[in-house]
């Protein structure tokens, strides 16, 4: 169980002079779920990019699964099973829902541009189905199915991180990174949303990586937990140690005493106006 | 929920490969194959001068729907498959003259040294977009048409080159009756072909690096090779239309590839619709029968006493050409998803129709 399936060591990245990211490591247990809290520019996104490939770091190592893949394309790190959903929207807009869960499964299909069109002799047609089976296993289990035929783009905000999820699901992942996936619902949806990601890493044994600024899901549903600043690693470990760590207080969560300065504040702005 | 096609009530799935047909619905599918029949039949049933112009629908068509996989499904932009369709016709009649190859297989063959041609001046299209690529293409343009005009060996030159007609078992398809029946058949199994793509990974991958290409790129989308691949099958499809023009008309020369041709196939896949397979066809079928349409109005009208009148008489040739521009300019602003977009509406119009929510 305590093997790890994801290893980053001594990460750094930087724009010109801005440095994003400095000498961050860690590594992710196999089967758990892992988050990363920080607050806004801390290099939280930039860090699941160094992972998913869109960045390529300035320098350390990110191994996956045994392989270092700190050069690897992003699409060839999607065959060695790790998928991810973006922050902000990134559905093919066009496309109904199915078939933007049927790209997921793309690295596993086998059919090229001849072999593809002679649909019924080549077994092509006999793929598709297969792997609309697999598929539709994944819309039933984040209960979609009422929507595979609409048109990704005219989905409400909430369905459209699920069918995000549903896509990045449909890699066969490993490793899932998600970006966000509870930003700007509302309760409900962020419950349904907290279900499915438990669900995913216990029934399926996919381990999550996660952004997340809702401090209660992040609390409940990680394993351990990392804090960013700055581009610097602060502190990770449990939850719980994470949470009564000072300096993560002052930081990101504030402390009572700031409460309480803000307060007074407050109450003098009241005094001079 | 709003769903992709509205089926009507009573059309049950209960397969997935029910589920994953060509056309929506049974009825549909049995109207299409009505139709292709009712073609088989029509060398008997109309004037040749309609069957001229079914055949100039079929390889245009065939082009056509090259260009819109390439520009409709991945986004990309060709200025130059006016002169893609050419280097087929080219390729088809020289693989036949040089090496004696049977014609039936010189199509396909050219189409494939269409499509390598095609690939080398794709290649600036997997890292530049938009703007750029498109005056990129329209480099390839200029340098195959300036290809035609010199490469005597291969082109003929200025003089052109001939093609010989499809030959099968000794018989030839050499009129216009016995051609129809070729280019019903390479349509048709064109377009099936492109059906068939769409529906499968390859098509899909397509859409993916269309609509977001960082997001298709992580579903582990090789970007570059698909935006190759896409002006390979592009440049396919020009190939094989322009074969079956070669051989068709039995004569191939340089100068009708030009810029304005690359330009009429756009404005036939977007009249039709981008990305839609049969918005491809509606397209061609429009642009080949608006002349003719045309052509029927100003009859009619020098028949009135409007045909008295030199002046107008004189500029009848020019209202037709205006004519045109202006139907393009009309659709552009009003439907610029094209006729299958607008087809649906109708469609959809009809099936609720007196209730219409």
């Amino acid at each position: 169980m305590t093997t790890s399936i994801l290893n980053i060591e001594q990460i750094s990245l930087a724009f010109g002079g801005v440095k994003a990211l400095t000498d961050v490591s860690f590594s992710v247990k196999q089967g758990s779920v892992f988050s990363i809290i920080g607050p806004n520019g801390a290099g939280k996104t930039s860090m699941l990019n160094c992972i998913s490939g869109r960045y390529r770091p300035n320098s350390g190592k990110i191994t996956f699964d045994g392989k270092e893949v700190t050069h690897l394309r992003p699409n060839d790190r999607a065959d060695l099973g790790m998928g991810r959903t973006f922050q902000n929207l990134a559905l093919f807009g066009h496309m109904s829902v199915l078939d933007n869960i049927m790209v997921g499964r793309h690295h596993l299909l086998k059919n090229n541009w001849l072999t593809g069109p002679l649909y019924w002799t080549s077994g092509a047609q006999k793929e598709e189905l297969a792997h609309r089976r697999k598929v539709e296993e994944v819309i039933d289990f984040l209960e979609i199915s009422h929507i595979r035929k609409s048109v990704a783009g005219t989905l409400s905000y909430g369905l459209r991180k699920r069918v995000e999820l549903a896509r990045a699901m449909a890699l066969n992942p490993k490793l899932i990174l998600l970006d966000e996936p509870m930003a700007g619902m509302n309760l409900e949806e962020k419950e349904d949303m907290a279900r499915y990601i438990l669900d995913l890493n216990e029934e399926f044994g996919i381990t999550v990586v996660m952004i997340e600024h809702d401090m209660g899901v992040v609390m409940d549903i990680s394993h351990e937990v990392m804090v960013l600043d700055f581009g610097k690693k602060l502190i990770s470990g449990l939850p719980d140690e994470v949470m009564a760590d000072p300096y993560v207080k002052r930081a990101y969560l504030g402390l009572e005493e700031d409460a309480e300065d803000t307060v007074q504040a407050d109450v003098k702005l009241e005094e001079v106006s | 929920m709003s769903s992709l096609t509205m089926r009507p009530c009573g059309d049950f799935r209960t397969s997935y490969k029910q589920d994953n047909t060509i056309f929506e619905t049974k009825n549909i599918k049995h109207v299409a194959i009505i139709a292709i029949a009712f073609l088989c039949a029509a060398p008997y049933l109309v004037d040749a001068y309609y069957l001229t112009l079914f055949i100039q629908i079929s390889y245009l068509g065939i082009a056509a729907l090259g260009l819109n996989i390439l520009v409709g499904y991945t986004g990309q932009i060709s200025l130059g498959h006016g002169a893609f369709f050419g280097f087929g016709a080219f390729a088809s009649a020289w693989l036949n003259i040089s090496f004696g190859i049977p014609v039936l297989l010189c199509i396909p063959l050219a189409g494939f040294l269409t499509m390598g041609v095609g690939m080398v001046f794709g290649l600036p299209a997997s890292r530049i977009k938009g703007l750029y690529l498109a005056i990129a293409t329209l480099a390839a343009q200029f340098i195959l048409e300036d290809f035609f005009a010199r490469a005597d060996w291969f082109s003929g030159g200025s003089a052109g080159s001939s093609a010989d007609p499809i030959n099968l078992f000794g018989f030839a398809f050499d009129t216009d009756e016995s051609f129809f029946y070729v280019a019903l058949f390479a349509l048709v199994f064109m377009y099936i072909w492109g059906c068939n793509l769409m529906r499968s990974r390859e098509g899909r991958a397509f859409i993916a690096v269309r609509d977001h290409y960082l997001s298709a790129e992580i579903m582990g989308i090789k970007l570059n090779k698909y935006r190759l691949l896409s002006f390979g099958v592009s440049s396919f499809y020009a190939g094989i239309g322009g074969a079956l023009y070669a051989h068709y008309l039995g004569y191939v020369s340089a100068e009708g590839f030009t810029l304005f041709m690359s330009i009429q196939f756009l404005a036939m896949i977007i009249i039709g619709g981008l990305g839609s397979i049969k918005g491809t066809l509606m397209g061609v079928v429009f642009m080949v029968f608006l002349p003719e349409a045309l052509e029927g109005g100003v009859g009619l009208m020098k028949m009135t006493e409007w045909g008295n009148i030199p002046m107008v008489v004189d500029g009848l040739a020019y209202i037709k050409e205006m004519a045109i521009g202006l139907v393009i300019i009309l659709f552009l602003i009003f439907e610029p998803e094209g006729m299958a977009h607008r087809w649906g509406q109708i469609k959809n119009y009809w099936k609720f129709y007196p209730f219409s929510y």
